[in-house]
């Protein structure tokens, strides 16, 4: 086990000009101080292999990459692998990060640690890794997406942890951030914050990419195995703040012969509509929880609510790393709507016997459609970031307000 | 007047200087500017919030008045006429509070230099510790603007050498490691860590957050040069009393005769 060392970020946490630390200078001692231990504890070899241990018998890796025969034969054009972090322990590839951030937590003798979550999926596993290693744990949720997520709420109440819905703003996850970083200011002394994607300040992007980084590597290994080559043609993955595609990109980023890597930004009901996720797509540099990305917001630099039927891609901004990554040219960011992403859930659901997470049903949906132009002996990896139980019944309100009957078509139409 | 004189004619008459704040488009359009005036006469330098959508660094108070003032439909063009207005009202120095996306929305040369044409004296920058980007801090200095930054409790000597120098207009020391808002009491230790402050620059030191009333002033004025008055001014507008008794029971906390 290791943790990996990449040329970015620079001493200064920047991805070029994206990333860095714009916070209240109430948290920069924290931050240099969490930074200074990070570094330290990535190559600790106790460190490493007590998060080696749980990630194998408590996670469940290595997550398998398995070749989804019936979707390729489907269409018709590249092979198709999808990597299996829905079968991790709590059903995405977010346990990988915080289990890393709680356990780095427990080095720092820190006993509390705090999150946000937006649909409750980063909070149920920041609750997990808090009960398994005793800590207190404080999650942040939009009021709006607490009335929204009632059984993730009662899971992280279950988990032991307290859930704090927040009335500001627009009560979503953006604002449920600012709340988890205002708490974060105030308790700086005793409390860890365990961020839920590749955002934040300094160093938050980095150890969140590290942590992930067993997704892509694993990838390497097991292609190496399956197909007798470390890089496939084309890595695939949803993209919210960017947690699961810097893990699935990052080992293969910053190699000279780099596959092509393709984020899928949620384009909700389109760009047109103003009512998306497209960060990178729509939006343009600016600020928000500590870093410079791209972000959505209107000419007087207010942040503007995103919008995507899943709810972790809906954020209105994306990762440093990735926004260097798209004006650098190392990967491709597409959008995929509202409408598509319920196409592909359903075409995997059908094909595969695989209910996908909303989030990941929008690399399902890319991948349909570039597949067919691709040649047989061409392999694409879809990065499969989490199990979709959580969204079922979601999925069956919007089936049944009659958006959803463009995709029941499409899977008839992949039936016969 | 400059900074450093309304610094100095506080201290000249016997107390820490006071510092208001107030938001623009709060309580509403045209009642922002009524607000100014109840505070100016008490006022030795004001700091004019611009409402923001994501104020990570205020407590609950000021996160209300931002979202009320941004359903006015505030936009920055309509917080600089409104610092023209006050402008028109004092020579008073004027510091724009301002997190740093909608500097970088309009632009950091447009954003400077359409509020020094407004008649601001300085920015605070709560957002941006002041090394992470040298290059825009010099834009405004560039374009005539005193620049202040903040520092706060958890402090260490290095980030204090470093953020020090850049306060060209004030230093604004957090009372407490947390969000704005009205406390009854500051922590001990203002004395040290202003102190401590003293010793990198010559710029006055104001302390923010938690101002609320005769104890918390006269802390302040124990400590430093000044106090930023904020969120017990904006409850104080949403409970329906007089701005006025806030601001008499703090400017008589920071008479220095009453210091114990
Ligand atoms: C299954 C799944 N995939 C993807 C995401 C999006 O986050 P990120 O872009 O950080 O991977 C989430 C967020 O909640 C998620 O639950």
């Amino acid at each position: 086990m290791h943790l990996p060392t990449y040329p970015l970020p620079d001493a200064k946490g920047r991805y070029a000009e994206f990333g860095g630390r714009y916070v209240p200078e109430t948290l920069m001692p924290a931050l240099e101080e969490l930074t200074e231990a990070y570094l330290h504890y990535k190559n600790d070899p106790e460190f490493l292999a007590e998060y080696d241990y749980y990630l194998r018998e408590y996670v469940g890796r290595p997550s398998p990459l398995y070749l989804a025969e019936n979707l390729t034969r489907h269409l018709g054009g590249a092979k198709i692998y999808l990597k299996r972090e829905d079968l991790n322990h709590t059903g995405a590839h977010k346990i990988n990060n915080t289990l890393g951030q709680a356990l780095l937590c427990k080095r720092m003798g820190k006993k509390r640690v705090i999150a946000e979550t937006g649909a409750g999926q980063h909070g149920v596993s920041v609750a997990t890794v808090a009960a398994l290693m005793g800590l207190e744990c404080v999650v942040y949720q939009g009021a709006e997406d607490v009335r929204r997520q009632a059984l993730n709420v009662f899971r992280m109440k279950l988990l032991g942890a307290e859930v704090r819905p927040v009335e500001s703003g627009t009560r979503t996850l953006k604002d449920a951030t600012n709340e988890a970083i205002r708490d974060w200011v105030t308790n700086v002394r005793d409390s860890f914050y365990i961020i839920g994607s590749v955002v934040g300040p300094h160093p938050y992007p980095m150890m969140a990419r590290d942590f992930q980084s067993i997704v892509g590597e694993e990838i390497k290994a097991q292609l190496r195995e399956k197909e007798g080559r470390e890089n496939p043609d084309v890595v695939i993955a949803c993209v919210g703040g960017g947690s699961n595609a810097i893990g699935a990109f990052a080992p293969f980023a910053y190699q000279e012969n780099r596959p092509r890597l393709i984020g899928v930004e949620a384009a909700g009901h389109g760009a047109a509509s103003g009512l998306h996720s497209l960060s990178i797509g729509a939006g343009r540099k600016g600020v928000l929880h500590g870093a410079k990305m791209f972000l959505l917001y209107d000419d007087d630099g207010q942040i503007r609510p995103a919008h995507s039927v899943s709810a972790g891609l809906d954020y209105p901004g994306v990762g440093p790393e990735h926004s260097y990554y798209a004006e650098a040219g190392l990967a491709e960011y597409v959008g995929i709507t509202d409408e598509e992403a319920l196409e592909g859930f359903q075409l995997l659901c059908r094909l595969e016997g695989i209910i996908p997470a909303l989030e990941s049903a929008h690399a399902i949906a890319y991948a349909a459609k570039l597949a067919p132009e691709m040649e047989p002996e061409q392999v694409i990896v879809i990065n499969l970031s989490g199990r979709g139980d959580k969204d079922v019944v979601e999925v069956m309100r919007v089936m049944e307000e009659g958006q959803g009957s463009r995709a029941e078509g499409l899977v008839q139409g992949g039936q016969s | 007047m400059t900074t450093r004189e309304a610094f100095a004619r506080a201290k000249a008459e016997g107390r820490a200087a006071l510092i208001p704040y107030v938001m623009a488009g709060y309580p509403s359009r045209g009642a922002d500017l009524e607000m100014v005036k109840q505070v100016l006469p008490y006022a030795d330098l004001l700091e004019v919030g611009l409402p923001y959508s994501d104020p990570l660094g205020d407590g609950p108070v000021i996160q209300r008045a931002s979202e009320q003032a941004l359903r006015q439909g505030i936009h920055v063009a309509d917080v600089a006429a409104f610092v023209r207005e006050i402008r028109s009202l004092t020579d008073k120095p004027l510091f724009l509070m301002t997190y740093i996306n909608p500097v970088l929305a309009v632009g950091p040369e447009r954003f400077f230099g359409m509020f020094k044409e407004a008649g601001v004296n300085g920015l605070i920058l709560p957002d941006l510790p002041p090394d992470e980007d040298p290059e825009l801090v010099g834009l405004a200095q560039g374009a005539g603007l005193e620049t202040t930054f903040l520092l706060a409790p958890t402090s260490t000597e290095a980030r204090i050498q470093t953020v020090a120098p850049y306060c060209t207009g004030f230093v604004y020391t957090v009372s407490v490691a947390g969000v704005t808002g009205a406390r009854d009491k500051l922590p001990e230790g203002l004395p040290e860590l202003v102190g401590r402050i003293r010793r990198v620059t010559e710029a006055p030191v104001a302390i923010g957050f938690g101002i609320s009333n005769r104890a918390t002033a006269q802390q302040a004025a124990q400590a430093a040069d000044g106090a930023v008055i904020a969120s017990a001014l904006i409850r104080a507008h949403e409970e329906g009393r007089g701005l006025v008794e806030v601001l008499r029971e703090v400017r008589a906390g920071l008479e220095r005769s009453l210091r114990v």
